[in-house]
């Protein structure tokens, strides 16, 4: 099978078919503190200006630690998070400006599917039972015969066998249970669908069987992807266009191969160093940039480059005091649509700038932590707030 | 028992072996529901050597580590076999003796720190019960000895975070202090079941170079506990394959994953996407789940997922023995139709497909 063939051409050229424009955005948890009187003291800058174009028919992937915010944006594209600022455009259409009814409508457009797939699946309803639900919600049901047809192809796409139908959740293994949150998302035949860490909860045998599944959807119905994962290889392998991610912001936004081939953000270069390859001679071998400490809370990013504390190309100038935007940049062989979020990009490609050891100390302050928020910094998967 | 490498010499770790296990098979429940969670499990880890169990979730793995340290809940399981250590068969010790022996001979590191951490007591104060408890410290000598500790595992202000919580510490820290901990005793083996997954790429690089060079550095003896296949490659010297409860193959590492021989480690690494290859190969999943599973009584675990079925594997269980000699020494593996090349060579390339 070959998935390139849908794939647009032109990266990067605005007249490409965007499906989905998001444009500043910016979501901001306040956090608050009092008894009676809630004062905010504070707040959590989980997704904190954000421009991102996903074209139609694509896969674009999301990459980043755990607590930069993925999942956060992923909601907030889909309305189920309300923006601080920014807006989000899809086919057209400014989100903020639908109301009730009319974004009910617009939701069926674009789907959700989660990590968690029994945590997001009601434990009391079938599957047909879950199935109907979304599509008698979006007036899918009024011609019987049709609706049976349409759990028939939609069991039959994703490879559940018929008999499924009148199951529980919790009758099924992981790996088909994922398959029933696919199928849920795909009955309201949508154009987008955020799948947030998608196969990261199953077993790598099965792994397999959900990516393929999803590029084979991808073809069949046309869609466009938006995929959130922690894993960089899963990503590489389902994604077009890749953005990375760094504490509330993007760092790095390139076509797949260009940026594995050639990262241009310190952090991303540290990222790709850390996957463990499952090859020994690669791993006795390849060469690891080490970052020193944790990610710094959300609530108080560092100023200038969020990664100025813990990178490892950090210059005396500018990087502690101006925020570096996501620009093109003037390396040979390096595309218009690779973009990166540094100042030094330019000096480090060409190796004038080296690298250098950083200082670890005091890279998390205690009291700037707060327990409730940040006492899964550092873990993933734990700040998940499945819908 | 065909389990004893015989003169073999190890990269790292030579001679005798420290932990011996043997027919280690651990069993809940009774009667008709009885289920064998760990099925005869043999294996030896060598002074200095890291071995691995690696396998997906519900092989076995971490009833295997808790049964080593006599960690299991103390009704509704069986535990028979035996496992040497240093000469003693740790099964048959008794509670207090088994006590004393764990943190100061074997020390283990589990997936969630916090579940190992006492939340409500300071942490320099839990590094410093150990090594009161274990090596006879007086509490000004522990406290100090706590302090370089946490700073040889990269803490930074060790004094500092000696008197904090453990909810203040991110997931990195807690293992880290967790690592400090279990080497506070300066244990001769390590038990670490999973304990990177719940970390992000960057701090599992961490965690990992680190537990990689205090093992070199003070010749401790290493089980690796994973699912991710990359973390054993890196770090194994030698790898033993679980499905269903059972060894299915084992090898050293780079025999491994040069040449795969059992179709469920070919199956695994078939399946696993490179962060190396673009985006269009198709991948090889492994159809199926575990809960597909046939019992090993009478046949094959694995013969409803395996591409390699043969009449045979349906019949009669496949046993663990010695394989090819010239696919690299001690291999063994459990397998009626085994592998004849790596399932990667013919895996059409990138250029391929797309033509
Ligand atoms: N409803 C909320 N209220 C307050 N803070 C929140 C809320 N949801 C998320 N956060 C915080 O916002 C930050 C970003 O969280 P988010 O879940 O988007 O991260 P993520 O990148 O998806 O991480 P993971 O990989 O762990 O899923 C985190 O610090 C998180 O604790
Ligand atoms: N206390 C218990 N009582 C009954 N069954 C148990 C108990 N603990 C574990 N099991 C079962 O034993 C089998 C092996 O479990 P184990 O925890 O060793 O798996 P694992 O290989 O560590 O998996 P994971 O990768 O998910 O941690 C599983 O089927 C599990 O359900
Ligand atoms: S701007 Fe400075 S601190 Fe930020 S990534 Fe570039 S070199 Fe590092
Ligand atoms: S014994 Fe048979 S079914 Fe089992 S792994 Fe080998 S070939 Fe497959
Ligand atoms: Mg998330
Ligand atoms: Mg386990």
């Amino acid at each position: 099978m070959t998935t390139t063939v849908q794939q647009p051409e032109g990266a990067g050229t605005p007249e490409a078919d965007v499906l989905l424009d998001v444009r500043g955005l910016k979501v901001h948890f306040p956090i608050k503190k009092g008894v009676i009187f809630d004062r905010t003291i504070g707040h959590v800058y989980a997704v904190d200006g954000i421009d991102l174009q996903i074209r139609r028919g694509e896969t674009y992937g999301l990459v980043g630690e755990s607590g930069c915010g993925k999942s956060t944006l992923g909601r907030a594209i889909l309305q189920l998070e309300s923006p601080t600022a920014g807006e989000v455009v899809f086919d057209g259409t400014d989100l903020a400006s639908l109301k009730g009814e009319q974004l009910r409508r617009q939701r069926r457009h674009m789907q959700m599917v989660f990590q968690d797939p029994l945590g997001s699946l009601d434990p009391r309803q079938t599957v047909e039972q879950l199935l109907l639900e979304g599509m008698r919600a979006h007036g899918l049901t009024k011609d019987a015969q049709v609706a049976r047809t349409r759990l028939t192809e939609l069991l039959s796409a994703v490879g559940l066998p018929k008999n499924a139908l009148s199951k529980y959740p919790h009758e099924f293994s992981g790996g088909q249970r994922q398959r029933v949150g696919i199928a849920r998302a795909l009955s309201v035949d949508p154009q987008l669908i955020v799948a947030d860490e998608p196969v990261s909860a199953l077993d790598v045998s099965v792994q397999a069987q959900v990516i393929n599944l999803l590029e084979d959807l991808q073809e069949e119905f046309g869609l466009t992807y938006l995929v959130i994962a922690h894993d960089l290889a899963v990503v590489r392998h389902i994604s077009d266009r890749i953005g990375v991610m760094y504490l509330g912001g993007l760092v790095e936004e390139a076509e797949g191969e260009d940026l594995y081939d050639e990262p241009l953000h310190p952090y991303t270069r540290a990222l790709l160093s850390a996957v463990p390859v499952p090859d020994p001679v690669v791993e006795d071998s390849r060469e690891q940039i080490l970052l020193p400490g944790d990610l710094p809370s959300p609530a108080n990013p560092p100023s200038g480059c969020r990664f100025h504390t813990r990178c490892p190309w950090r210059q005396p100038t500018r990087c502690e005091e101006e925020r570096p935007e996501l620009r093109v940049v003037q390396v040979d062989g390096v595309p218009a649509s690779h973009r990166v979020a540094c100042h030094w990009a330019e000096q480090i490609a060409s190796g004038e700038l080296g690298r250098h050891t950083v200082e670890v100390d005091d890279v998390t302050h205690p009291d700037e932590i707060h327990p409730e928020i940040d006492s899964s910094l550092g873990a993933k998967g734990v700040t998940d707030a499945s819908a | 028992m065909t389990d004893r490498p015989g003169t073999s010499t190890y990269p790292s770790g030579e001679g005798e072996p420290l932990l011996s296990v043997r027919d280690l098979t651990v069993t809940f429940g009774r009667g008709a529901k009885a289920f064998r969670a760990v099925d005869a499990v043999s294996f030896d880890v060598r002074p200095g050597q890291t071995v691995g169990l690696v396998g997906e979730s519900g092989c076995g793995k971490s009833v295997t580590s808790l049964a080593i340290m006599r960690l299991l809940p103390s009704r509704g399981n069986a535990v028979t076999g035996s496992v040497h250590f240093d000469g003693e068969d740790l099964l048959t010790l008794s509670d207090t003796q088994m006590r004393d022996r764990r943190g100061r001979d074997v020390a283990m590191i589990f997936q969630d720190p916090l579940s190992s951490l006492n939340p409500v007591v300071p942490l320099g104060v839990q590094v410093a019960e150990v090594l009161e408890r274990h090596r006879g410290m007086n509490r000004g000598d522990a406290g100090r000895r706590a302090a370089e500790l946490l700073d040889k595992v990269g803490i930074p202000d060790p004094t500092r975070r000696l008197k904090e919580y453990p909810h203040q510490l991110s997931g990195g820290m807690r293992q880290r202090a967790l690592i400090a901990m279990a080497l506070a005793c300066e244990p001769r083996l390590l038990i670490a079941d999973e304990p990177t997954t719940a970390l992000d790429v960057t701090i599992q690089a961490q965690i990992l170079a680190l537990l990689k060079e205090l093992v070199q550095e003070s010749g401790t003896s290493l089980i690796m506990i994973t699912h991710d296949l990359g973390v054993v490659a890196g770090l194994c010297d030698e790898v033993n394959v679980l499905y269903g409860g059972r060894i299915v193959e084992r090898a050293r590492r780079h025999d491994l994953f040069a040449r795969p021989r059992h179709p469920y480690t070919g199956g695994l690494l078939a399946s696993i996407p490179r962060l190396t290859e673009g985006k269009g190969r198709r991948l090889t999943p492994v159809p199926g789940s575990v809960a597909d599973n046939i019992p090993w009584e009478g046949g094959c675990a694995f013969a409803p997922r395996c591409s390699s079925e043969i009449e045979v594997c349906r019949e009669r269980t496949p046993e663990l023995v010695p394989d090819h000699e010239g696919l690299g020494p001690d291999r063994l593996l459990r397998c009626h139709n085994p592998l004849e090349s790596n399932p990667l060579d013919d895996a059409p390339s990138d250029e391929e497909v797309r033509a």
